[in-house]
């Protein structure tokens, strides 16, 4: 994947790829996966209008369970690549086993990376609480490294970096871990396929991929997780999360699924639950844009300071 | 009744076969509700759900983690624990902790996360990521540094270094017998490992689901070891007063059955769990259930030896020890079922399971026994004449001596009831447990060098969303947290403020001066954010902040201080919320410490009017069996003083009583009162019925039940005082307490009851018996 992906910018530089060219290339220099993926390249090269109908149709997986893992990850991923930029509104509502809730509101704008070995790069600004209005986090979310993050602090007007290997913590207290949202680079994880099976609710009309998938930083907070991919648009439905001693942790389930650009699925209700609290956060995006023209000078520390 | 009761034994002995069989039957389809016990170890248990320390210690846990915790204690023969190679240890802990099935958190010196500033950058990291690289100069200054971090100091390493703590918290499962067990095995294989590899270290554990496993320990111990020990100390009773095979193989038979059934139908059908309080119940309804069987069987053999045949003097006992057994076990089954009347459910079963066992030894004692004797072969040589020739010597003595003995006993009874008002309630819940359990040794070792296990805690609203960040607000949990830390009886102080003021200390370059309250809210808010971001999973604030960041837990580790005292330090804790504090700030405190400190004093309350009730009930079958209301009076006075006496003795060892000790009287009252019983329907017949004197009946008395009453009275004191080896202590202490009571009620039934019928009846010396016989009728 990362030979595949060091391909692709290799090509290109640093100039976007339309997402028909990313995918010939993409076939083009892909050993692993094969004829599926060649004639569903062949299709996205036709008309933008057809690339939705396409979404539906499977690409061939091999059969050894690492690599059908690995091919369902990267089928994912791909389907994902050229979004460019997107912001949106998030919206996160805590409850603890008693029943108290207690909301977040932040934004949060993401620029595609095209730098092999890294992950996307991303600012949250945050709106609610009142205390934190104007708080500013910016993230350069790596694979297998701390990521790196420095964060504006209205309050003393200054810009902090963060030097931590923790992403594991409960982001802003909720049951959200910085890692769960954080971009899913194929890197970060090795898999392993483990059966197709119905689609948790509300799609169980459909079938899924169910794969496990273990990280590779050393600091996560998991020992695997249990991914079920649907296998007609490759989006996440649900997820498991098993904590250090692999007991199941939390269960994030994926919901309210819109397809944007008529090619990228975004979930815009994202309910995590853990079991062994009792506790649950809702998270929930509104306001998705696409292409909304943000660069590179969007996302450094002197634009952390004027995000509000 | 006679006549019915005799028809009624005729029946008995006819249809022996069908009766035995019957009786058995019944007996195993209650006992078979046995598959259904459960064991329950939690100390919850020990709380009504009404109970307002219970449900302030459930809101707290529900608003932040759970309070569920085992400590590894570790202290070096010598020298310190901050060198590389202990650090190491401690890390090695560390990280088998989080493999601790439940466990949601893990606190060491190791991964405690240190931040420091370097201008603008923020570094938060494990403060011993990786032991095997520091060297001798770097681990004593992680010494230096766990020291001068009030969260940690005295909770995770001691101030001199020798001793550590590796914290983890868990989400235990409700009253799950199994998740404890492999909680604790998993945690005593590692304590283990441990030991073997470091010989020359002390390792220890404690924490709640130690205790909560002690409690199930102490359970199983008391059935299997206290159980069998029982039955030895029956049979050769039994037997060496009957001097019968087959009397003592009957009574076994009756007293096992009782107990099987009486646990089998309240432990098994009505599905009650089964604590420490209620695993003595087998050995309390051995104990008296087989009063009942010794009557039945004594009159019987003393009937064959004057030459009737076995099945006459079948019918015989039974028409005898109708009426005094049937009264005996329903004042006894009255005085459990006040238990019901307790604040601590593992008390209300053992009392239910005692009074069904009461009234199941009864049904069996007038029927599967008479019926199963008539099958065996009886053989009625032994010696039980002799000891009533003893008895007629003592009630001489007693008779020449009434006066003094009135004037000797009331003074002693006055005596030690002067005593009384000095007892206080203490349950220190480690001090439940005695130095055979492993959880009692640990505890005290690890309170005496580093941290004590009572621990309370506040939950304390700052009035608003997001409040906490207020600086008012911390500068008032500062506040709070410093004047505990001035009060001898705590050790260790966990404050929100603590964190605040360090996370301000290091956003501002870890300057010293900034070691303080943020001076603005949105700046705190913005550190706290962002602090909190750093943190890993496991080691969040969650524990100490509630969602909406509205209130923050201070919890308090105490010394090793009774109850008195904390009950003494949360009043004056109140009094300087209530005056220093905002009202919104005002709370009460929760935790297994605050419970139990006012276990005492719940049940205290409670069991006044239990016991009060229990004795108009037993008093009023008294006087109606007695159909005499003087002797009815008169018996209030046997019955009452006992308890006095038991305590005033109590009082020369020890000021302090637990919780247990609510029940004593209770428990008690239905077992003393027999010996009243059957002392004063005896001197009711002599003096009623034969037309004796005071002095006579006296004589009439102690002749004919003396000798039956110091022998069950001395099972029922070798049935309590066998409890009395249980290393739970709250059993052992009622038993022995039990045991002193039945004891001390013996010697006033020997010594007061009679000079007082003398001194009270004698001026009616025999007036009109036939008058009188014929207003009574008899009671047997």
């Amino acid at each position: 994947m990362l030979t595949n992906r060091y391909n692709r910018f290799a090509f290109f530089g640093n100039g976007k790829p339309n997402k028909e060219d990313l995918m010939t290339i993409r076939q083009a220099t892909h050993c692993q996966i094969k004829q599926g993926i060649m004639i569903a390249a062949l299709m996205l090269a036709l008309p933008a209008g057809i690339s939705a109908a396409f979404a539906a149709d499977a690409p061939a997986l091999p059969e050894d369970p690492v690599a059908k893992g690995l091919a369902i990850a990267e089928e994912t991923d791909r389907r994902n690549q050229g979004f460019g930029d997107t912001q949106a509104s998030m919206k996160m509502i805590l409850e603890n086993a008693y029943g108290e809730t207690s909301e977040r509101e932040l934004r949060s704008m993401t620029l595609e990376n095209e730098e092999e070995n890294e992950g996307d790069w991303t600012l949250n600004v945050f709106d609610r609480p009142r205390d934190v209005d104007g708080t500013a986090l910016l993230t350069y979310s790596k694979i297998l490294d701390p990521d790196d993050q420095w964060m504006y602090l209205p309050a003393v007007k200054r810009v902090k970096r963060i030097s931590s290997v923790n992403k594991s913590g409960p982001f802003m207290g909720s049951e959200f871990a910085f890692e769960d949202f954080s971009s899913q680079e194929v890197g970060k994880y090795s898999y392993k396929w483990l059966r197709d099976e119905a689609c948790p609710d509300p799609v169980a009309e459909r079938t899924c991929h169910v794969t496990e998938r273990y990280p590779l930083y050393e600091h996560s907070g998991y020992t695997r997780q249990v991914v079920w991919t649907d296998t007609q648009d490759y989006q996440p439905r649900k997820i498991e999360f098993y904590d250090r001693k692999d007991k199941l942790l939390k269960t994030l389930t994926l919901t309210e699924y819109k397809l944007y650009q008529d090619k990228y699925w975004r979930a815009h209700d994202l309910y995590m639950e853990n079991h062994v609290t009792g506790k649950s956060t809702r998270l929930t995006w509104e306001d998705y844009a696409f292409n909304t023209g943000l660069t590179e000078d969007d996302f450094n520390t002197n634009a952390l300071k004027r995000a509000r | 009744m006679n006549n019915w009761v005799v028809a009624y034994a005729k029946a008995v002995v006819k249809l022996r076969w069908i009766i035995v069989l019957a009786s058995i039957a019944g007996v195993m389809f209650l006992a078979s509700g046995g598959r259904f016990i459960e064991f329950s170890n939690d100390y919850r248990y020990f709380f009504t759900e009404q109970n307002p320390n219970l449900q302030a210690f459930e809101r707290l846990e529900r608003t932040y983690t759970s309070p569920d915790t085992l400590l590894w204690v570790m202290r070096p023969n010598e020298g310190t624990m901050t060198t590389p190679e202990r650090l190491a240890i401690i890390k090695e802990i560390t990280e088998r902790a989080w493999q601790t099935p439940y466990s949601i958190r893990v606190d060491s010196l190791t991964n405690y996360q240190h931040t420091t500033a370097e201008n603008d950058d923020l570094t938060v990291r494990d403060l011993v990521p990786d032991p095997e690289a520091l060297d001798k100069e770097d681990a004593n200054e992680v010494g230096d540094i766990a020291l001068g971090e009030p969260v940690i100091a005295k909770r995770l390493i001691s101030e001199d270094e020798t001793t550590s703590a590796v914290v983890a918290t868990l989400r235990m499962p409700r009253d799950d017998q199994v998740a404890t067990s492999k909680v604790m095995e998993y945690a005593r294989t590692l304590l283990a490992d441990m030991r073997e590899k470091h010989p020359d270290i002390r390792f220890e554990l404690t924490g709640s689901v130690a205790l909560s496993n002690s409690f199930s320990e102490a359970a199983q111990n008391d059935l299997k070891i206290l159980t069998p020990a029982m039955y030895i100390v029956l049979a050769l009773t039994v037997f060496l007063l009957t001097r019968s095979f087959s009397g003592t193989l009957a009574t076994i038979l009756v007293v096992t059955l009782s107990a099987f059934g009486a646990m089998g139908l309240v432990m098994g059908w009505l599905g009650v769990k089964l604590t420490p309080p209620s695993a003595g119940a087998p050995t309390i309804i051995l104990t008296i259930a087989v009063a009942d069987s010794i009557h039945v069987l004594v009159t019987m053999l003393v009937e064959m030896r004057k030459g009737r045949t076995k099945h006459e003097a079948i019918v015989e006992s039974l028409r005898v020890n109708w009426g005094p057994v049937f009264l005996t076990s329903v004042t006894t089954a009255i005085g459990f079922a006040s238990l019901n009347f307790s604040d601590a459910p593992p008390f209300r079963d053992l009392g239910n399971t005692a009074a069904a066992g009461a009234l199941i030894a009864w049904v069996l004692s007038i029927s599967f026994l008479p019926a199963l004797i008539a099958i065996l072969p009886v053989n009625a040589k032994g010696a039980i004449v002799r000891q009533s020739e003893f008895m007629e010597r003592f009630a001489e003595t007693v008779i020449g001596n009434w006066r003094k003995l009135l004037v000797i006993m009331t003074i002693v009874i006055i005596a030690f009831a002067t005593l009384l008002p000095r007892f206080v309630f203490n349950d220190r819940f480690v001090t439940y447990f005695d130095d055979r359990m492993e959880f009692r040794v640990a505890s005290d070792w690890a309170a005496e060098h580093l941290t004590g296990i009572y621990q309370i805690s506040y939950s304390l609203s700052a009035g608003e969303p997001g409040g906490v960040s207020n600086p008012e607000y911390v500068a008032k949990l500062e506040e709070f947290a410093d004047w505990f830390r001035q009060q001898p009886e705590v050790v260790h102080v966990s404050t929100f403020s603590d964190v605040m003021k360090r996370i301000n200390k290091s956003m501002h370059g870890d300057k010293e001066s900034y070691y303080r309250v943020p001076d603005e809210r949105e700046m705190a808010a913005q550190f706290l954010l962002l602090y909190e971001m750093s943190l890993p999973y496991g080691l969040d604030l969650n524990d100490q902040i509630n969602v909406d960041k509205s209130a923050t837990k201070l919890t308090l580790t105490l010394t090793d201080i009774s109850t008195v005292e904390m009950q003494d330090l949360i009043n004056r804790a109140d009094t300087w919320l209530r005056e220093n504090a905002p009202e919104h700030m005002y709370s009460y405190p929760a935790g297994q410490a605050v419970m139990f400190a006012f276990i005492g004093r719940n049940n205290f309350d409670a069991m006044t009017s239990g016991t009060a009730i229990a004795l108009i009930l037993i008093s009023g079958c008294l006087m109606l069996a007695l159909r005499n209301l003087k002797l009815g009076l008169i018996s209030l006075i046997p019955n009452l003083t006992p308890p006095i006496v038991a305590f005033g003795i109590l009082a020369l060892f020890t000021a302090e009583v637990g919780f247990w000790s609510t029940f004593v009287i209770a428990t008690a009252l239905g077992l003393i009162v027999d010996a009243t019983v059957h002392f004063l329907s005896k001197y009711r017949r002599a003096r009623f019925e034969h037309g004796k004197d005071a002095e006579d009946s006296v004589r009439y008395a102690f002749s004919t039940v003396g000798t039956a009453l110091w022998v069950s009275t001395f099972v029922l004191v070798i049935g309590f005082a066998i409890l009395a080896l249980s290393p739970f202590k709250v059993n052992a202490m009622l038993g022995l307490m039990v045991a002193l009571t039945v004891a001390c009620a013996l010697i006033i039934d020997f010594l007061l009851l009679p000079s007082l019928l003398i001194a009270l009846d004698r001026r009616k010396k025999a007036a009109n018996p036939k008058l009188e016989a014929a207003s009574s009728a008899p009671a047997e």
